[in-house]
């Protein structure tokens, strides 16, 4: 497998993928399988990002999927380019996804924006940082508004970020690290900060 | 029993339309105009353009896209009312927010569907004040030239090639704002019917390459006319200007092209300025020199003088018009010569019927068939255009279909069930599965190509493919399903008229290596030419100096097919005129005209002195050509099949027919266009030219 960044020659689904796709084509009808597309397109992202450490769709590996699920290559190109969560260009081992969105804009979400560009030395949006470990990206509402501002990174939500717990995420990136995600503040899911602020009285324990 | 029709009213016109149709077919019935861009009644609905909004009575109380909207019985559409107006000039601004204002600078302009539909549904400005979008160029080969700013996303060129020309390269990727149009990967599409997306573009998104910036529509000519370049016989509109053939473009056949043309006669055009002959050219002293036509005619006339008719020989070209093949004909009879030739492959045709040669299913009646099976023929590269009628059969019913033949790409799956003559024999003796699939069918076809044809065994392979169409049931009172696919524009006319060896004759093999003292070619150029006699003296009668222009010894210039009238037969049997657009260069001469000349000038003049009588001779030759463009369908109500000994065939496996498609005939070999698509295209060639 190329280098991270560079385009591969060619793609290959390896053992590990191999034994997902068999899954995969299982819960679609017979004689369907272009149904599987969306997370054969996931798998493969997947598989870029453990492998080159760079999770992101090359168009050879669209051509492969199109192989796989019988449709011209251009029916997957269409797809893998109207879904923002494919990455079509090479991105870094974390991908920083930022909501700038109404809700998450309004609670600070500008401030996480600079803390990242700080942190990293990214000025653009899509840019990758000079020594390869991020990526940022402006994406549209993440359904976490309850928690704005979030920070997405890979797969995980960081919720209730302000300019100093961005740094200090990424910070613990670079260290190797990978801090627990969800609420920096502490916060329980989307209950109040600081515990629960009404039916206090009550006990939810379980029965003795 | 269910009525099958529903009784539409279209602004208080009473329409009766089949259930099924849509409520733009039906404000077409009841001579309503509905403005749209997407809607293309080849294609699939997409629905997304939004232009041809109505107001349905009864349906919810908002404007509906009627091109996806079906008819219901007693519905009531109005296609003009204040809210359908106020609609449409809605959408039209949204659809002017980005689309630039470069109609000047537009090859599109005045035959753009947004440029009319603006000024007949619009509004005179815009609220828009935004800076445009630009979006980057496509890259889409040779043929189609891309400016993908002006594309509205009708999605039409999308599902042309999905669809109808069977390649899916095109997609819209991304979305929203940035969503494009194009292939994603740069490639060059990899169509023979490219060129039709620059009709079925509304816009001027994509346009015709070579035609840039070159003529607005209202200064051309238009003249009707037929395609030669292959033997589909398209029907052609050939738009000039002075003296100059810019562009063609295809007219509206149902029975043969419906809309489309392919690329082949599309570009080759700009062929037809270049390596012209335009005037008379004698070979003195083994160099050929500028000559007058009574110095050119002296020539001959002086090699004829006191030669036997036996060593006089003719062949007619591939692009030649009836007209002019009959002339020639009457003058070798009157010079004693029955060594006649239309078959420069050597492609054995059995004239003694004429269902032995023509595509006697006829291309509309593909769109019955239900079986197929193709022998030594690649229909993609053959005939574009048969080739997606028989997709656009294969879409509607999945028939089967079965090659037998060198592998291909033909855009539709074919089972490849062998690579020769021992595979039709296997389905003779009832070895192979598929014979029974043929069987079993109710309208089963066969075609047959010029590559099974032109071989040694030629007359066995026809015989036995009749043999097989007879036992499989393709030869009955109501169905012909024997086909023979011609490839040459000329030939079945040929056939017609009887341009073979008479009696006594010689083929055209029999003419080579000395066999004829004198030869005389009508725009021969696809046979071997170094393989004439040293000693025969070549006539070469043509347009283009292509290999037999360079082996003669006397050059005759004449016209091209949009410099005459002609008469064209095409693989049906369909007899077609094209009309002459424009005046052959220089001192060229219509064919027949210069052979009529000829024969005055030796002293026995062809009974015609203008084309009328020449036609009359015609039809008094074979009486098919006095029906003009119709196609009589005649049953096999004979079932007697071609001479040839079925057991003769040989094992030798049949090779593809056209090495390069955008290379067969002296007129696209003379094109640039198609030089540039044969380096995209087919670089094998290229390389094996040089």
């Amino acid at each position: 497998m190329a280098r991270q960044g560079a385009a591969p020659d060619s793609f290959s689904f390896d053992a590990e993928s191999e034994a997902r796709i068999a899954v995969i084509f299982a819960k679609y009808p017979a004689g369907q399988p272009a149904s599987a597309m969306l997370p054969l397109l996931d798998l493969a992202q997947r598989q870029m990002g453990r492998v080159t450490g760079s999770a992101w769709v090359p168009i050879v590996a669209m051509d492969e999927i199109a192989r796989r699920v019988g449709v011209a290559p251009i029916r997957v190109y269409e797809v893998a380019t109207f879904y923002l969560m494919f990455n079509t260009s090479p991105v870094g081992k974390y991908h920083l996804q930022v909501c700038t969105t109404t809700p998450c804009w309004l609670r600070g979400s500008e401030e996480v924006v600079h803390a990242c560009r700080r942190a990293t030395g990214i000025k653009d949006w899509k840019e990758t940082s000079a020594d390869g470990m991020f990526t940022m990206t402006e994406v549209e509402c993440l359904g976490a508004c309850v928690n704005a501002p979030v920070l997405q990174v890979n797969d995980d939500f960081y919720e209730d970020m302000d300019a100093e717990s961005t740094e200090r995420l990424l910070a613990a990136l670079k260290r190797g690290e990978t801090p627990p995600p969800g609420s920096v503040k502490g916060r329980q899911t989307s209950a109040p900060e600081g515990g629960p602020a009404t039916l206090t009285s009550l006990s939810f324990e379980p029965a003795e | 029993m269910a009525k099958n029709t529903a009784k539409v009213t279209v602004d208080g016109i009473e329409v009766e339309v089949p259930n099924g149709s849509n409520v733009l077919q039906a404000c077409e019935a009841a001579g309503k105009e509905v403005p749209r861009f997407c809607y293309h009644e080849r294609l699939t609905v997409a629905g997304n353009c939004r232009m041809c909004l109505v107001e349905i009575e009864k349906a919810p109380p908002k404007p509906w896209a009627s091109c996806a909207y079906p008819v219901a019985d007693g519905m009531v559409v109005h296609t003009d009312s204040p809210m359908v107006r106020a609609a449409r000039r809605g959408v039209m601004e949204f659809l002017l927010i980005n689309h630039p204002l470069d109609c000047p600078i537009c090859d599109q302009g005045g035959e753009c569907d947004l440029q009319d539909q603006a000024v007949g549904y619009g509004l005179d400005h815009s609220r828009y004040a935004e800076n445009k979008r630009a979006v980057r160029d496509k890259n889409l080969g040779p043929l189609v030239k891309t400016t993908m700013t002006r594309c509205i996303h009708c999605t039409r060129c999308i599902r042309f090639s999905t669809e109808i020309a069977g390649v899916a390269e095109l997609g819209a990727t991304a979305r929203g704002e940035s969503m494009e149009v194009g292939t994603y990967v740069e490639r060059a599409l990899s169509s023979e019917l490219s060129g039709n997306l620059i009709d079925i573009c509304p816009v001027g998104a994509l346009t015709s390459r070579p035609y840039a910036f070159v003529a607005r529509p209202w200064e051309l000519k238009k003249t009707d006319s037929v395609d030669v370049l292959d033997a589909v016989g398209t029907n052609i509109r050939v738009d000039s200007r002075g003296s100059e053939v810019l562009r063609v473009l295809p007219r509206l056949n149902e029975d043969v092209n419906e809309e489309w043309l392919a690329d082949k006669g599309r570009f080759s055009i700009d062929g037809l300025k270049r390596r012209r002959l335009d005037s008379c050219w004698v070979r003195r002293a083994g160099k050929l020199q500028r000559s007058s036509w009574p110095d050119a005619f002296a020539a001959i006339e002086a090699k004829l003088m006191g030669l036997d008719g036996s060593r006089i020989g003719a062949v007619a070209g591939n692009l030649a018009d009836a007209e002019s093949m009959l002339a020639l004909k009457d003058l070798m009879t009157a010079l004693g010569s029955t060594s006649l030739d239309c078959r420069q492959d050597g492609a054995h045709a059995d004239a003694a019927q004429r269902d032995f040669y023509t595509f006697n299913t006829s291309i509309a009646g593909i769109e019955t068939a239900s079986a197929l099976l193709i022998i030594g023929s690649n229909p993609r590269h053959e005939a574009p255009l048969i080739n997606a009628r028989i997709r656009k059969r294969w879409l509607q019913t999945h028939m089967p279909i079965a090659l037998i033949g060198p592998e291909a790409n033909l855009t539709y799956d074919a089972e490849r069930i062998g690579d020769g003559p021992e595979a039709i024999a296997a389905l003779l003796r009832g070895r192979h599965r598929f014979a029974d699939t043929l069987t079993k069918a109710t309208k089963p076809m066969l075609i047959l190509g010029q590559a099974a044809l032109a071989r040694p065994d030629g007359a066995a392979v026809l015989a036995a493919c009749w043999k097989l169409a007879a036992a499989t049931g393709m030869l009955s009172p109501e169905w012909h399903g024997f086909n023979v696919l011609q490839t040459a524009a000329a030939r079945v006319g040929a056939l017609d008229l009887g341009f073979l060896p008479g009696q006594g004759g010689k083929k055209l093999a029999g003419m080579l290596r000395g066999g004829v003292d004198v030869l005389w070619l009508l725009g021969a150029d696809e046979f071997d030419t170094a393989a004439i006699g040293p000693d025969t003296f070549v006539i070469y009668q043509g347009s283009h100096g292509d290999r037999g222009a360079a082996r003669a010894d006397v050059i005759l210039p004449a016209a091209a097919y949009t410099e005459k009238n002609g008469t064209y037969v095409n693989t049906e049997g369909r007899v077609q005129r094209g009309m002459l657009a424009v005046y052959p260069p220089g001192e060229a001469r219509e064919d027949w005209k210069i052979l009529r000349a000829f024969s005055a000038y030796v002293g026995c003049p062809l009974p015609y002195d203008d084309i009328d009588a020449l036609r009359a001779r015609l039809e008094q030759v074979n009486p098919v050509f006095a029906r003009i463009d119709a196609l009589p369908r005649f049953p096999a109500s004979d079932r007697h099949g071609p001479a040839g000994d079925p057991d003769c065939m040989q094992a030798d496996a049949f090779t593809p027919w056209i090495a390069n498609y955008y290379q067969t005939d002296p007129i696209s070999r003379a094109s640039p266009t198609m030089a540039e698509c044969t380096r995209v295209h087919a670089p094998a060639t290229v390389q094996a030219a040089e």
